[in-house]
């Protein structure tokens, strides 16, 4: 049987302590927010329509197509899992199906699982619920467009994450691992957009009623369009950025203290404290990056309610 | 049925597989977090740490070969890492030119590729012993003892369970489509990469009809046993001395590993 590990996946090991633990930070928040929303909006009858979701998603992956030369695509399945399931259970289904992969195949590791479901999980489905929901009144054929253009976007995000991740662990060098996993991943995109667009059509065609609005929680709907959209522009304007012009990132980085707290910290520094399992440098850092997460959530939230309040 | 091949347990009936399934999973996690935590070139720790692989591996009776073998599955993804052989500073190994780029290795680099292909590596074979010496549904359980929301153990659940049988699905549908593609040796066959592409889009759109189909099926059937929202277990799922002196030991032992390393 092949079961062919994606690219996306980080192991164990390529991550630092301090990356893992901040995205592990910001994926257990966005999915304890998934989890409470889903848990009002879901009764018990959606638990197990959820976790078949999410094997179909796990299954869905093994269906390629050859492109050239031996090489195959297949699809990754975040956007279409948001826009078919809606984006808080399409995150859980994506969780469920990378937390799988990691602790069952050792494809993805374990302290980095917050990474992989952060980048695979919630950006897909961020960007691909948020640009779908976006055209959700217009024509069939746009919806399936917009769709498209999600679903290659969700697979450059979460390519471009990966090289941060990576560069802020120290584990490649920016540009480097920027160029690289932006122009491979721009070619897996576009199969996955095909896939996506392909798979949405046939259910259009078919079962259109379980695309309509009944599946769809009605009232966040301006906030996921946001966020999609906030989401998708940052891809678009950090990825030539971070492969023509690595230099200003690294500088910006420097400046802030990513670097420092990314590399060298927590290996030097804690040398010389008496404790040495927690020095100060990392905790700080770690703490920083919680603290962080909060405050962009509190943000997002907070803008959240003053838009719904206007709309309604 | 192609349950086996999906499966990662092994049963060998050893002191490992008895173990309670939650020590397991914290000292694997903390295992892992312990490497990652480990400086660069830290290589007395490293061995320690490696003969804690071994250690609990000749508990688990699955012999050598069996962690080995599969130990090489995150090794790919050292290719992401490859770039900081030449991007830290230090002092230059080796120069060599690949395509027009003019390429020096340093100490520094070197160092630090060891390094973290090693943790990978490490990782790599605890989470491997950990899935070959405890059930799936018990690793999930234990997930659940671990504080892990409920609706997020029960869906990776009914993804174990019915992963097989969508597979199943999946190679029906992948087999429909290699009879229904006809080649002929030196023609061109098979339509563009687009085509192609929008046919197995097709595919997992029908399996996705499929999947939501049972999904309703099976929601009835489990109504019709009595389901409540909640999976349980006839397993009992307590700690006992053992695994408290167990998780003990390995903790401080992998503490010691730490202190070791930041000598």
């Amino acid at each position: 049987m092949h079961y062919a590990p994606a690219p996306l996946h980080i192991p164990d090991g390529f991550l630092n302590v301090t990356v893992s633990v901040i995205c592990w930070v910001i994926t257990v928040i966005v999915i304890g927010v998934a989890v409470s929303r889903t848990n009002k909006a879901l009764g018990e009858k959606q638990v197990p329509l959820m976790g078949i979701m999410a094997a179909f998603i796990f299954a869905a992956q093994m269906i390629n197509f050859p492109i050239a030369g031996g090489t195959s695509g297949h699809l990754l399945g975040g956007a279409l899992a948001a826009i078919v399931l809606g984006p808080w259970a399409g995150m859980l289904v994506m969780t469920a199906v990378i937390a799988v992969q990691g602790l069952l195949f050792q494809d993805g590791g374990l302290l980095v699982m917050g990474a992989n479901i952060f980048n695979m999980g919630l950006l897909t489905a961020a960007i691909g619920y948020g640009l779908y929901r976006s055209v959700m009144n217009k024509s069939t054929a746009t919806k399936l467009a917009v769709a498209g253009v999600a679903a290659w976007l969700s697979v450059m995000a979460g390519a471009l994450a990966t090289a941060l991740q990576l560069w802020l662990s120290g584990t490649s060098s920016l540009q480097a691992v920027t160029i690289t996993m932006l122009s491979v991943h721009a070619l897996i995109g576009i199969g996955e957009a095909l896939i996506t667009v392909a798979a949405l059509s046939f259910i259009f065609r078919t079962r259109p009623d379980l695309l309509g609005e009944g599946s769809v929680s009605a009232e966040s709907g301006r906030g996921w369009i946001i966020a999609g959209v906030v989401i998708s522009l940052i891809v678009i304007l950090l990825s030539p950025l971070a492969s023509a012009n690595p230099d200003g990132l690294e500088r910006v980085a420097t400046d802030l203290g990513f670097i420092d707290a990314g590399q060298a910290a927590p290996f030097n520094i804690i040398a010389d404290y008496t404790v040495p399992f927690l020095g100060k440098t990392p905790l700080s850092t770690i703490l920083a990056g919680i603290l962080g997460a909060f405050i962009v959530i509190g943000i997002v939230v907070a803008t959240g309610r003053t838009l719904q309040k206007k709309s309604s | 049925m192609h349950f086996d091949v999906f499966d990662r347990y092994h049963d060998t009936g050893s002191f490992l597989h008895r173990l309670e399934p939650r020590v397991k999973v914290i000292v694997t996690v903390v295992f892992i977090f312990s490497n990652v935590f480990l400086p660069d070139g830290a290589w007395l720790a490293f061995g320690l740490s490696w003969l804690f692989v071994l250690f609990a591996n000749a508990l688990s009776n699955l012999g050598l070969a069996f962690t080995f073998k599969r130990s090489f599955i995150a090794l790919p993804f050292a290719l992401a890492a490859i770039t900081v052989l030449f991007s830290i500073p230090g002092s230059p190994i080796s120069t060599f030119h690949f395509l027009f780029w003019e390429l020096t290795i340093t100490d520094a680099g070197l160092l630090r590729f060891v390094s973290i292909v090693i943790r990978s590596w490490l990782s790599v074979q605890m989470a491997i012993l950990l899935v070959a010496t405890t059930r799936f549904p018990d690793i999930v359980h234990a997930l659940e003892h671990l504080r892990v929301p409920a609706i997020l153990t029960t869906i990776i659940a009914f993804l174990y369970r019915y992963l097989f049988v969508l597979v199943d699905e999946v190679f029906r549908l992948l087999r429909a489509r290699e009879a229904r593609s006809a080649a002929v040796t030196g023609l061109r066959s098979g339509g563009s990469v687009a085509w192609r592409a929008e046919v197995a889009g097709n595919m997992a759109g029908q399996l996705f009809l499929r999947s939501y189909e049972r999904s309703d099926r099976v929601y009835n059937a489990m109504l019709a046993r009595g389901y409540t929202g909640h999976l349980n277990t006839i397993y009992p799922h307590e700690m006992r001395r053992v695994d408290y002196v167990t998780i003990a030991l390995t903790l401080l032992i992998i503490l010691l590993f730490q202190l070791i390393g930041r000598i």
